[in-house]
């Protein structure tokens, strides 16, 4: 049991600090609002309007969601791949051209089918 | 588990030779069924000739097995062929396989002759129908269904080829479906039949419980040290479904209904071969029986009350077919009768079984060919005279007739006349009850049968105005030929010589010589005195007498007439009625207390399953807590089954 | 970059390179690869004779599988570095499903009942809308379901074949995805289609989350995701036994609920009654046999030391399982919902065969625990195809027409479909001279020789209970009147009448004629460990 302490110990310095953060802030902080600082924080662009219809989101934003999740899979294989190239040799190879051949293919459908245009 | 017994009786010869052949007995005609029914419309051309070369292959096979057969000594006549082993779990397993010894080789013959005669005339009689593919289809799927019924070793096996009868026979009669009665009448005989499919069934499972095994040979040799209790419980349960398959009483009543299938349908099934399945079963589960005295004592009641019942119904039929569908549940009651009897009958029912399916069928084929010529009427009252304008329909159903009347030298005399003398060998009570009930019922059977026959062939003609009755084609009458011969003459073939006994002797066991309590020509001499007083008292009222007559409107009967129907009304009330109130009884019973027990069985159950019903609310949220819940209960139980 | 490039170079040192036996794993290719040329196909080939394209390369696809499954026959080892085992078990399951997908996808491509076929012209209009109606006029068809097929397909060889256990979510998952997706496809009633197909997804995803949990806990527990590690664990018996029990427990969960086993069965019903009938068909009887194998793989060879406390637990489930789907289904008043519930009712009747775990017959040697379900799915499976097959003919105005009360007089309308119909009834009531008798003959006997005979009384009983909603049907479609605007029997194309025929056959066969098949479940009936 002792190997999980550490985790433990992490979950708990994690939840601390969240508490504490948003606490303290809440406690002293000046709290004069205006609209801007209401608005849905988007890394300071301008937010994207509610869409019509009460929250629903376009079925869009999951597509290209979905593609990235795929790529960055992609990348989760091509590294270690790239770190023991040598070891794994020809079998490494084989291996990571069908994993490229078919995210290839799936690729090649969703382009196919306008699946990277917005509109 | 259960192992099969070891057969200690089984004598039977691996089947070699000509008897390696068995099994295409049985495949022949169930190809042609397949070929007919999966083919659809492209085999409408040649399907009828397809359909009658099939079951004659099968009789030409059986043919040359029995001449096979005839060649060996009588102990070495058995032969067994096992085709595979159907369910092979551990060290149990259940086989299918074919046996050929003298009893099934009687019905082999029986069933692929007459069923290739009638095959042959349908040929003729179905001409017109678009769906005579199909007919000809369920006549080949009957006969080998049929023929496995009487080749299984097993009485699995059996119950396999049992319900094939009971699905053929339900097609066929209703094979006209789109007239309501005729698909009703369809529905009854499959009912019928499924009460006795059921006795077969528990006897079968009492012999699997008893003997551990379903063959032959296990359960005869298993029967030897049985308890007679079980010996009677299975004995009855297989009378049961003797009694579904034969129209015996008390489950007699879809007999009649069934002659709404083609009149060669009546013929073939309700006729020479599956109404005959329960004798089968009777005397081939002969070691059962032996050890049953019960049992067999029910037997002969159930045949005698039969016999009885369908010879007094036959007298108050106008329905051509339907008299014949009496007639026959009647001489079946004889054939109960025999198998009853033990030892003794069981020959002799089997001898009367063959030579009724030659005359029986040929009547049937013989009503139906007058039926051909007069538009499809069946009402006797409007035949009369027929006999100077069919003539070959006429002579071959006057040997019919003969036949089953038990005139001499004719068939039925000789194998009737050894029913009644069987009847009469025993002591106490019982000769004289059951011996006198086959006597009586010879008189009846005379008396009906001749009406029967003058009411058609002779007397005034009371045609309606658009019949023009004309011969068949050669297609009908020279199976009529066939069939009038045999009627005549198989019985003096067989019966004199005491052939046939001897042929089943090493099947249904020897009996020594008895002698009835009156002597053998007093009883064949009553016999025929009150054949002579059947005949003439028929003859009296049906052609001396005022005849029944048929207004030329063809509807309205005349005072005359209504006295005769008086004469039914009074057979009715007599024996119907008291049938009736029983069925009542029973429907009563089957309404109140059995489907009350089934019925508060199946509320219980379906108040469960509403109870139940109610959890399944369509919502998601309500499914994922009872798989949450259901999580929680597995992982709790994992966890205290731990400790 | 010095000290990067070093640490590289010390860990290929210890670098074993995997190898991979791919002609043991040659079904499951050829069937990913034909799933992905199905995928390139929907990329780039026009609409004109795609169908007929996906259709012919799926059948060949399935065929070609199958004759590799044939010729692996009698091959007993571990392959692609332990994550896959090909034994007896896992070939003889894999066969099935692909025989069984052959009918399925057949059923699938019918064309001629529907006009564009039994799936929507796009998944994606909203039902009801302008767009849909458009659509559907021009009769076009989401061709997408072949190679989505297919690799629901692969997934499920992978499934019983699996033998460590993150393969095994893996296989999990690539056989679940397509049929969610699969499940909200119908042309007709896309409401209720997209609803079985959400229900799905959710409850799908809520089980796999039990799934994935289990594997974590029994990883916690032996420090392996193996099935032979975690066998040799409980074995030793090293490790905190909450862990194992409580993984044990969760990774049930989520195989059970592949199943449809109760108190997990409640998505059954309502995705069997939505989803479209070919595709209902195809998961009843596909899905069925891939969890039951990865249950039997996972509770035989991973967790066969721990059989005597697995065992009493299942035998709850099962019979919890056979008497939920029999009694509920007797008030069921549509066809649909009734077969869904009697799949529920026959997966107790399997598990009742599953809990023989230690019984070795003498002679063979066979494990009947094994060998009764294995011979039991594929049965089952061509009943249940079957069966389906037949609803998707029955049809009115609206649609197929699974109303109870539609199918009163049926035999009147169609006799031999209401004869085939009766027959595929008749065979999962388990009445003889049928495959579902011979089966239940076998799980039935299995568990008995297993000390498992209270089981098969409520098993037997169960099963009268069931013969009664079964033949409830057959009297309905005999002996009653027809009403008078009831629907009619539409005629196929020879598609959806080879796959009802090929059933019909083998549910004949497997009833008159067992022996080879029993043996060849017997032979298969031992686990590589």
């Amino acid at each position: 049991m002792n190997s999980y302490v550490p985790i433990l110990v992490l979950g708990a310095l994690s939840l601390g600090f969240a508490v504490v953060s948003i606490g303290a802030g809440a406690l002293t902080g000046p709290k004069r609002y205006n609209r801007a600082k209401l608005d849905a924080y988007e890394c300071g662009i301008e937010p994207t309007p509610q869409p019509v219809g009460g929250g629903r989101f376009p079925v869009k934003y999951y597509l290209t969601a979905m593609l990235f999740i795929i790529f960055d899979i992609e990348i989760v294989f091509l590294y270690p791949w790239a770190v023991h190239f040598d070891a794994l040799g020809i079998f490494g190879l084989v291996e990571m051209v069908l994993f490229i051949v078919t995210l290839l293919a799936a690729y090649a459908y969703v382009w196919r089918r306008g699946g990277l245009e917005w509109d | 588990m259960p192992t099969i017994l070891a057969a200690e009786t089984t004598q039977a010869a691996d089947a070699t030779g000509v008897f390696a052949l068995s099994w295409l007995l049985i495949a022949l005609p169930l190809l042609g069924a397949a070929v007919l029914l999966l083919g659809g419309r492209r085999t409408d051309k040649f399907g009828h000739l397809l359909g009658t070369a099939m079951p004659f292959a099968a009789f030409v096979i059986g043919v040359v097995q029995f001449v096979a057969m005839l060649g060996r000594d009588p102990e070495n006549r058995t032969f067994s062929q096992h085709l595979y082993t159907w369910l092979p779990v551990g060290s149990f397993q259940v086989d299918a396989g074919l046996l050929v010894d003298q009893l099934s080789m009687c019905f082999v013959l029986l069933i692929t002759g007459v069923g290739t005669l009638i095959h042959i005339y349908s040929i003729g009689y179905m001409e017109h129908d678009p769906d005579r593919r199909r007919f000809f289809g369920y006549l080949n799927l009957f006969i080998a269904a049929m023929l496995l019924l009487v080749l299984a070793d097993s009485y699995l096996l059996l119950y396999v080829g049992w319900e094939g009868v009971g699905l053929a026979s339900y097609l066929l009669i209703g094979f006209w479906s789109y007239v309501p009665e005729y698909a009703a009448a369809a529905k009854k005989a499959f009912v019928a039949n499924r009460v006795g499919d059921f006795g077969l069934s528990i006897a079968i499972m009492i012999m699997f419980a008893q003997f551990g095994s379903v063959s032959f040979d296990g359960v005869f040799a298993g029967a030897d040290g049985a308890s007679e209790g079980a010996l009677t419980a299975i004995g009855l349960m297989l009378l049961l479904a003797a009694c579904g398959k034969s129209a015996q009483f008390p489950l007699q009543s879809w007999l009649g209904d069934a002659m709404a299938g083609p009149t060669p349908v009546s013929a073939l099934i309700h006729a020479a071969t599956m109404v005959t399945a329960g004798v089968y079963l009777i005397v081939r589960s002969a070691p059962v029986f032996n050890g049953a005295p019960d049992a067999q004592l029910v037997v002969v009641i159930v045949g005698a009350i039969t016999l009885i019942f369908g010879a007094i119904v036959g007298t108050a039929k106008d329905d051509i077919k339907k008299a014949l569908a009496a007639s026959t549940m009647s001489q079946i009651g004889y054939m109960m009768l025999a198998a009853g009897l033990g030892p003794i009958g069981y020959a002799f029912a089997i001898f009367h079984l063959l030579t009724h399916g030659f005359f029986k069928a040929g009547m049937f084929l013989g009503a139906g060919s007058v039926m051909h010529g007069m538009n499809n009427q069946v009402e006797m009252r409007r035949f009369g005279g027929i006999s100077s304008v069919m003539k070959i329909t006429w002579i071959t159903f006057g040997l019919g007739w003969l036949a089953i009347i038990g005139v001499p030298p004719f068939s039925g005399f000789w194998s009737k006349d050894k029913i009644i003398e069987a009847a009469f060998v025993g002591e106490g009570w019982r000769p004289w009850v059951f011996g006198g009930a086959a006597l009586i019922g010879a008189g009846v059977t005379a008396f009906y049968m001749t009406r029967l026959f003058l009411m058609t062939f002779h007397g005034e003609r009371r045609w309606t105005d658009d019949v023009h009755p004309h011969e068949s084609p050669k297609i009908m009458t020279i199976p009529l030929m066939v069939l009038a011969i045999g009627s005549a003459a198989l019985g003096l073939i067989l019966g004199p010589t005491n052939a046939l006994v001897h042929w089943l002797e090493p099947v249904t066991g020897a009996h020594g010589e008895e002698a009835p309590v009156l002597s053998v020509p007093v009883l064949t001499g009553l016999t025929l005195l009150l054949i002579a007083v059947g005949v003439a008292w028929a003859y009296s009222l049906y052609v001396r007498q005022p005849v029944p007559e048929v207004a030329p409107a063809g509807s309205v009967l005349t005072r005359a007439a209504r006295r005769d129907l008086y004469q039914d009304a009074v057979n009715e009330s007599l024996l119907m009625r008291p049938g009736q109130y029983l069925t009542r009884f029973l429907v009563w019973f089957d309404n109140r207390v059995v489907d009350g027990a089934v019925n508060g069985l199946a509320a219980l159950l379906g108040g469960t399953s509403g109870r139940f019903r109610r959890l399944q609310t369509g919502f998601v949220r309500s499914y994922a807590l009872s798989m949450f819940l259901g999580a929680a209960l597995l992982v709790g139980a994992m966890l205290l089954v731990r400790l | 970059m010095s000290a990067l490039s070093v640490s590289a170079t010390f860990a290929a040192a210890e670098f074993q390179t995997p190898s991979i036996e791919y002609s043991k794993l040659m079904p499951m290719l050829i069937v990913f690869g034909v799933a992905l040329v199905g995928v390139l196909i929907e990329a780039f080939m026009g609409r004109t004779g795609r169908h007929q394209v996906q259709l012919i390369l799926s059948i060949a696809g399935l065929v070609a599988a199958f004759v590799s499954v044939t010729m692996l026959a009698g091959d007993n080892q571990i392959a692609a570095v332990g994550a896959v085992a090909v034994d007896g078990p896992a070939l003889f399951l894999q066969g099935t499903i692909l025989l069984l997908a052959i009918p399925g996808v057949l059923t699938m491509a019918e064309r001629s009942l529907d006009r564009g076929g039994v799936f929507t012209s796009a998944g994606s209009s909203t039902p009801g809308s302008e767009h849909e109606r458009v659509l559907t006029a021009t009769g076009v068809t989401q061709t997408e379901v072949f190679p989505l097929t297919m690799f629901a397909v692969g997934g499920m060889l992978l499934f019983p074949a699996a033998n460590d256990l993150l393969t095994m979510f893996v296989a999990l998952e690539v056989l679940s995805l397509p049929l969610y997706l699969l499940c909200g496809l119908a042309r007709r009633r896309r409401l209720l289609s997209q609803e079985a197909s959400l229900k799905y997804f959710l409850l799908g995803a809520f089980s796999s989350a039990f799934f994935l949990y289990g594997i974590a806990l029994l990883y916690g527990y032996s420090g392996t995701v193996r099935l032979s590690g975690i066998a040799e664990a409980v074995s030793s018996n090293s490790g905190s036994d909450t862990l194992l029990m409580t993984g044990t427990a969760l990774l049930a969960v989520g195989l059970l609920f592949k199943v449809g086993a109760a108190p997990f069965h409640s998505w059954t019903p309502d995705v069997y009654q939505g989803a479209p009938t070919p595709i209902t068909g195809f998961m009843a009887a596909c899905t069925k046999v891939a969890a039951f194998g990865a249950l039997l793989r996972v509770l035989y060879v991973g967790l066969g030391g721990l059989a005597w406390q697995w065992e009493p637990v299942m035998w709850g489930v099962a019979i919890l399982t056979m008497v939920v789907g029999s009694v509920v289904a007797l008030t069921q008043t549509d066809v649909k919902r009734m077969l869904a519930y009697s799949s529920i009712a026959h997966a107790g009747f399997i598990l009742t065969g599953l809990v023989a775990t230690d019984t070795v017959d003498p002679d063979t040697g066979a494990v009947l625990g094994v060998s009764s379900v294995l011979f039991y799915l594929l049965a089952y499976g061509f009943i249940t195809i079957g069966a389906f097959a037949v609803v998707t003919l029955v049809r009115d105005a609206g649609g197929e027409a699974t109303h109870l009360s539609q199918w009163a007089g049926l035999a009147r309308r169609s006799p031999l479909v209401a004869a085939v119909f009766t027959l595929f009834l008749a065979a999962f009531a388990g009445i003889p001279l049928t495959s579902g008798f011979t089966g239940k003959f076998a799980v039935f006997s299995a568990a008995i020789a297993g000390d498992a005979a209270p089981l098969v009384v409520i098993g037997v009983v169960m099963s009268a209970v069931a013969a009664f909603f079964y033949f409830r049907v057959v009297v309905l479609m005999f002996f009653n009147a027809p009403a008078p605007d009831g629907p009619a029997v539409a005629v196929p194309s020879p598609l959806t009448t080879v796959a009802i025929t090929l059933s019909v056959a083998v549910t004949v066969l497997l009833g008159v004629w067992p022996t080879q098949v029993l043996d060849l479940a017997d032979r298969a009936s031992q686990f590589v460990r």
